[in-house]
């Protein structure tokens, strides 16, 4: 799976926002928005960069993926799903009664979901405990930790920023996914929680700013990302939210929203470009 | 009873964490500013690779412990038990319970121990708080015996565990060789049963001694395990009485007389409880003092144990 080019993770970050598409459906309700500006970042992770074994999701030097920002969990199992860490036709019970696909991640239930989040803020203590457990242990492997910009408003985010750099945890990678909505709109209009590079860089993180929807970049970064000693590395990633859906970019009814027959049409016969 | 041995549950707790840190190179400990009080200083000094010191940050030291646990560590973390229950409560349900993670959370300093400190540092709801998580253990030690053995079991015991601490002194009470989170019959009787948790397993003792000066004779049971509460045992062991009177340290609400009600339902049994009533504590001089302003001793003990005795005749 190393092996994909640019090109074709480009189709496959196309092909995952039409699972999540598939997986909500039309007339019903889901976290479309935030799981789009995720979209090509989490396939060039799951697709290229990370190390884990989809036959053996507890394989223990894999490469970890914590999503604090929770409700984006859509994309992630759009990405699982495909890499057979459970039975693709699952999807379509996403937030059934008595589904694996909860309306966040739940650890227990789908295989390759690695922590319980959804309640913001929590998920990089999570990744920078688990961080520190692995260095323990001698163990190479890394852990991404995924963010929203939103999401930055949790003073335990700060908390968590201060103590992975306090225990230079340069096996941990923080992805902050700058899509500039939240639930009610603006992000810089209602809480502004900017500016990030200043503050991410204050608390003692090595930052690096990116394109979160162009590949080449995305690997670009994440490569400079591992060469990077002694500090915690923060990707600062501009993204779209909604992004590969024209009705869902910059559109926050779609950070929680509903497509109708005729948006869904749109989705499914390749709206993402 | 001149011949009683005090001695501290942190105390005890710091020793037998140093203890188990040399057996099991799996304990990874966290604290919060906190680890000269909570007692896990000794072993920061001795596994400084294996000890977090988190900062002043409760909410992080608790995820970051829960993410100590996804890697296969035993996780324990550290600070008062209001700080410990009330402001990691959100990590604790979210991150810890749901997921059913191997994190072990001391709440030290509990109850109104911490007696100087005042109101915001008195926890009188930890218990509540903690029963209500799906998925927790919840361990209330009488004494530092009980604590040692307890410390133990919730490092073999696979998931999340809280476990209540006393700041202070406390009597040796309870037997070597029982098992530490069993209900245990700590005096035997037929008339009435005290049932109670913590450090008011002792004033309970100490009521029945004076109940039977009056010809009042009293079964005392020492319930260690809060969560999951041992309902049919407890049942049973106030099976035969007249009545029950439930002692604890902790609020009315959600602690050891909530479980004990429950566990009783059905059993015609009249109830009365010495608890704290729905009250904030407050600052003392020592912690007797406040003891006996919230009505937390022996002898209300033998007051609400003959309230119950009179709602029967």
């Amino acid at each position: 799976m190393n092996e994909l080019t640019v090109e074709q993770l480009q189709q496959k970050a196309a092909q995952l926002r039409r699972d999540v598409a598939a997986m909500i459906g039309p007339g019903r309700t889901g976290h479309l928005g935030g799981a789009c500006s995720l979209a090509d970042i989490v396939t060039v992770l799951y697709y290229k960069l990370m190390r884990h074994r989809p036959e053996e999701p507890r394989w223990p030097e894999r490469d970890r993926f914590i999503l604090s920002k929770g409700h984006g969990a859509l994309i992630q199992y759009a990405a699982l799903g495909d890499m057979g860490y459970y039975p693709k036709e699952e999807q379509k019970t996403l937030k059934d009664l008595g589904s694996r696909l909860q309306g966040h991640p739940d650890m227990l239930k789908l295989p390759g979901v690695e922590a319980n989040t959804g309640s913001l803020g929590q998920g990089l203590s999570i990744a920078a405990g688990l961080a520190a457990g692995l260095r323990l242990d001698g163990k190479d492997s890394r852990v991404f930790c995924c963010v929203g910009d939103g999401e930055m408003a949790e003073g335990q985010i700060w908390e968590a920023a201060m103590a992975a750099a306090a225990f230079g945890l340069d096996n941990l990678i923080a992805i902050v996914d700058i899509n500039g909505l939240q639930a009610t709109g603006s992000i810089r209009e209602r809480f502004d929680t900017r500016p990030y590079q200043p503050k991410w860089e204050a608390f003692g993180w090595h930052t690096i700013e990116l394109d979160g929807h162009d590949i080449q970049a995305i690997i670009d970064a994440f490569e400079k990302a591992f060469q990077v000693k002694g500090n915690p590395v923060a990707l600062l990633a501009k993204t779209v939210k909604g992004k590969g859906f024209a009705f869902a970019e910059n559109n926050a009814a779609f950070h929680n929203g509903t497509m109708t027959q005729e948006q869904f049409d749109m989705a499914m016969a390749g709206g993402a470009q | 009873m001149s011949n009683l041995i005090y001695s501290n549950q942190r105390q005890a707790y710091g020793e037998e964490l140093l203890a188990l840190g040399a057996k099991n190179p799996n304990i990874v400990v966290c604290d919060a500013d906190l680890s000269k009080s909570t007692m896990t200083y000794p072993f920061s000094q001795k596994y400084p690779e294996r000890f977090f010191e988190m900062g002043i940050a409760e909410a992080n030291m608790t995820g970051f412990a829960a993410g100590l646990s996804l890697a296969g560590k035993i996780a324990v973390t550290n600070s008062f038990a209001v700080f410990s229950a009330g402001r990691s409560y959100d990590q604790i349900r979210q991150g810890i319970a749901i997921g059913k993670l191997n994190v072990k959370i001391n709440g030290s300093s509990a109850g109104l121990s911490d007696f100087g400190d005042g109101a915001t540092h008195q926890s009188v709801e930890d218990i509540a708080i903690m029963r209500a998580i799906p998925n927790m253990t919840v361990l209330v030690p009488a004494d530092s015996p009980q604590l040692r053995r307890m410390v133990h079991w919730m490092m073999d015991h696979a998931g999340p565990v809280y476990l209540r601490i006393c700041r202070n002194n406390l009597p040796e009470i309870c037997p070597a060789d029982v098992d530490p989170v069993r209900p245990a019959v700590m005096m035997e009787g037929s008339d009435l049963a005290l049932v109670a948790c913590g450090v008011m397993v002792y004033p309970a003792m100490q009521a029945a001694r004076a109940l039977r000066e009056e010809g009042v004779s009293c079964r005392v049971i020492n319930v260690p395990c809060l969560k999951p509460f041992p309902d049919e045992e407890v049942a049973r062991l106030c099976r035969g009485v007249k009545g029950v009177v439930t002692a604890e340290e902790h609020s009315i609400i959600g602690g050891l007389t909530s479980a004990v009600a429950w566990a009783l339902r059905g059993s015609g049994l009249p109830l009365e409880a010495v608890a704290i009533m729905d009250m904030f504590g407050q600052s003392a001089q020592n912690v007797e003092e406040l003891m006996a302003h919230y009505h937390l001793t022996d002898r209300d003990i033998v007051q609400k144990a003959k309230a119950v005795l009179a709602s029967r005749s």
